[in-house]
């Protein structure tokens, strides 16, 4: 098991490092780049030197990259679109992405799983051709369409205003108005986030059930005489079960993608959004460190559903 | 292959699912290439006189806030979303079948190495990614045709790889190599051919998720500029009179999610025409 955890975090590393320079490389090295601005014969001489002095430009390649990597370690990176640290501006915004998406991804499992395993267990009867296609469905709808339908719905329905994280007149209420007043305002983009997660996942449980309900263990559970309740939900299910760990590692990024759309329309205060607009506004320093977060935080995710899956699953750890 | 062929399309034809989205795609792909003579007005035609106007008998699918008719505007729309589609996925293929083909062949650190990138790259939120280098290179249907592309080739190259490292093994491998058959050659003509039947079904599935992204992007304003029709953008431009002309909302977004789920439905289909281990008690 030690050996098992040492060598997936040495390969960690190394992805890591190989983040970090095809971040730097993509964004510094693209046309558009601040780098190219020194190329352009408009703007003059003295910015110019100015530019390369302040964002160590008139470096070489490797240095700029290493003192790329210093600053982001230190906080020291600034944005430049108001001058404020990067660090400061994502740790505001963080949290909100990470609670949206905590209650997307609870939304996805709780939800998706037992439809996959009642899929199975009902094979091409109507309900499971209604779950499928109702999955397709699921998988196929642009998220910002449905998005605007709701919301259209939902205001011509209610009245009440769906965007942000909070409404704006909360002064007064009372506690637990506050408390609605939020989920309400959660309830919505967490659901679109979550649409498109469980239509793929109650999928994917469905064909790996489907798979393991054809073993030979199971036929040997059957022939002994055990009810089919327990041979499906006590022995299929929990081997069914196990590469789904390995999906968890995976949705991390497809979360933090789709928050961009789905923040931004909401106006969801989270990195989505800051993303979005640091793109807009051609603000590099926070870009480049958004995406290098992200890959780190998908890098993460997917070594921790590693090590999960081999607790889980002895076979992993020796093979 | 004419057995196999034969057989392919009789597991294919019991999807009922997957033969109504081959019929969709057809009809979406004649739509398409016969925009210019369906639509009843130029696309890009403005009458200020006749803006925000509901669908009625004169405009299909109502105007939009200069004028144009939005029927038409949609029609000329279906060649955005396929040409991005296609051509994308097709770079996404070919890059993605370049390593894995490579990888799975050579095996060693070769292999190593290319799954090493792979997994850098895997790493990377797509979208994001997406999103960055479209804005650094500026937005065109171009470029956002080869940046999905050289960012959605991982997950071909990992089946190709899987394919080619046991087709690797098989006699017809070991038999060409002892023949003196050149390496590239081998693999050319003797591996792939026999290697590509999960393409097919990624390929199909990817154009989907392209389209999608291509809708997100026009949407986001990265994508098709305006004045030029793209479902994406025309989503966007409705955006701020939602409430007053909803046609503007729902008839872009009915197309695109029409069209990716055929696209989608047509990849389950083949998925399940090929793959034998699901088949159930039919």
């Amino acid at each position: 098991m030690a050996s098992f955890v040492l060598r997936r975090l040495f390969q960690l590393f190394i992805t890591l490092v190989g983040i970090s320079i095809i971040s730097w490389v993509i964004i510094t090295q693209a046309p558009g780049s601040p780098i190219a601005l020194t190329l352009d014969p408009k703007v003059s001489p003295k910015i110019i030197e100015q530019m390369m002095k302040n964002y160590d430009l008139d470096k070489p390649i490797y240095q700029q990259y290493a003192l790329w990597l210093k600053k982001l370690f230190t906080g020291k990176l600034y944005s430049f679109k108001d001058g404020r640290p990067v660090m400061e501006k994502i740790g505001e915004r963080i949290w909100n992405t990470l609670f949206l998406n905590a209650v997307a991804t609870l939304i996805i499992f709780s939800l998706a799983i037992p439809l996959g395993v009642f899929s199975a267990r009902r094979q091409y009867s109507f309900l499971d051709n209604l779950g499928t296609f109702g999955a397709y469905l699921g998988i196929s709808i642009p998220s910002f369409w449905l998005a605007y339908l709701l919301i259209l719905a939902t205001v011509k329905l209610f009245g009440y205003p769906v965007l942000g994280m909070r409404s704006f007149v909360t002064e007064d209420f009372t506690t637990m108005e506050i408390v609605m007043d939020r989920l309400w305002h959660l309830m919505l983009p967490s659901i679109i986030l979550a649409i498109g997660g469980i239509a793929g996942l109650s999928r994917y449980t469905r064909s790996s059930m489907l798979e393991v309900v054809r073993q030979d263990y199971i036929r040997t559970a059957k022939a002994k005489g055990l009810p089919e309740e327990t041979v499906f939900y006590k022995h299929a299910l929990r081997n069914a079960l196990l590469p789904i760990i390995t999906i968890f590692g995976f949705l991390i990024p497809d979360l933090i993608g789709g928050s961009i759309i789905m923040e931004s329309v909401f106006a969801w205060p989270g990195i989505g959004r800051l993303s979005y607009q640091a793109v807009l506004a051609r603000d590099y320093p926070v870009v480049m460190t958004i995406l290098t977060i992200s890959a780190v935080l998908t890098l993460i995710g997917n070594f921790v559903a590693d090590i999960l899956y081999a607790v889980v699953d002895p076979r992993i750890r020796y093979g | 292959m004419g057995v196999q062929s034969k057989l392919f399309w009789r597991y294919f034809k019991r999807s009922r699912l997957g033969v109504g989205g081959v019929v969709i795609i057809m009809i979406i792909f004649l739509i398409a290439a016969f925009a210019s003579f369906l639509a009843p007005y130029d696309p890009g035609k403005t009458d200020v006189s006749a803006k925000l106007k509901p669908p009625s008998s004169r405009n299909y699918l109502g105007t939009d806030q200069l004028g144009r008719d939005i029927f038409s505007r949609m029609l000329h729309g279906s060649r955005v979303s396929l040409s991005v589609g296609f051509v994308a996925v097709a770079i996404s293929i070919f890059i993605g079948i370049l390593v894995g083909a490579v990888a799975g062949y050579y095996s060693g650190w070769i292999d190593s190495l290319l799954m090493r990138f792979v997994d850098i790259m895997l790493c990377f939120p797509s979208f994001f990614l997406i999103l960055t280098v479209v804005a650094l290179l500026g937005p065109s249907i171009f470029n956002i045709m080869v940046v999905i592309g050289i960012t959605s080739w991982m997950g071909t190259s990992r089946f190709v790889r899987a394919e080619f490292l046991s087709l690797r093994e098989r006699d017809f491998t070991q038999a060409a190599r002892a023949l003196g058959v050149k390496d590239r050659r081998i693999i050319l003509r003797h591996i792939l051919p026999n290697a590509l039947a999960p393409v097919f079904v990624t390929a199909t599935l990817k154009v989907a998720s392209a389209i999608l992204l291509e809708a997100g992007l026009s949407f986001l304003g990265f994508g098709v500029q305006p004045p030029a029709p793209s479902w994406g953008n025309i989503l966007t431009e409705g955006r701020t009179y939602i409430f007053d002309a909803w046609w503007l909302t729902v008839f872009p977004g009915l197309a695109i999610l029409v069209t990716v789920l055929s696209f989608n439905l047509v990849g389950e289909g083949l998925r399940d025409a090929l793959d034998p281990r699901l088949r159930g008690r039919r």
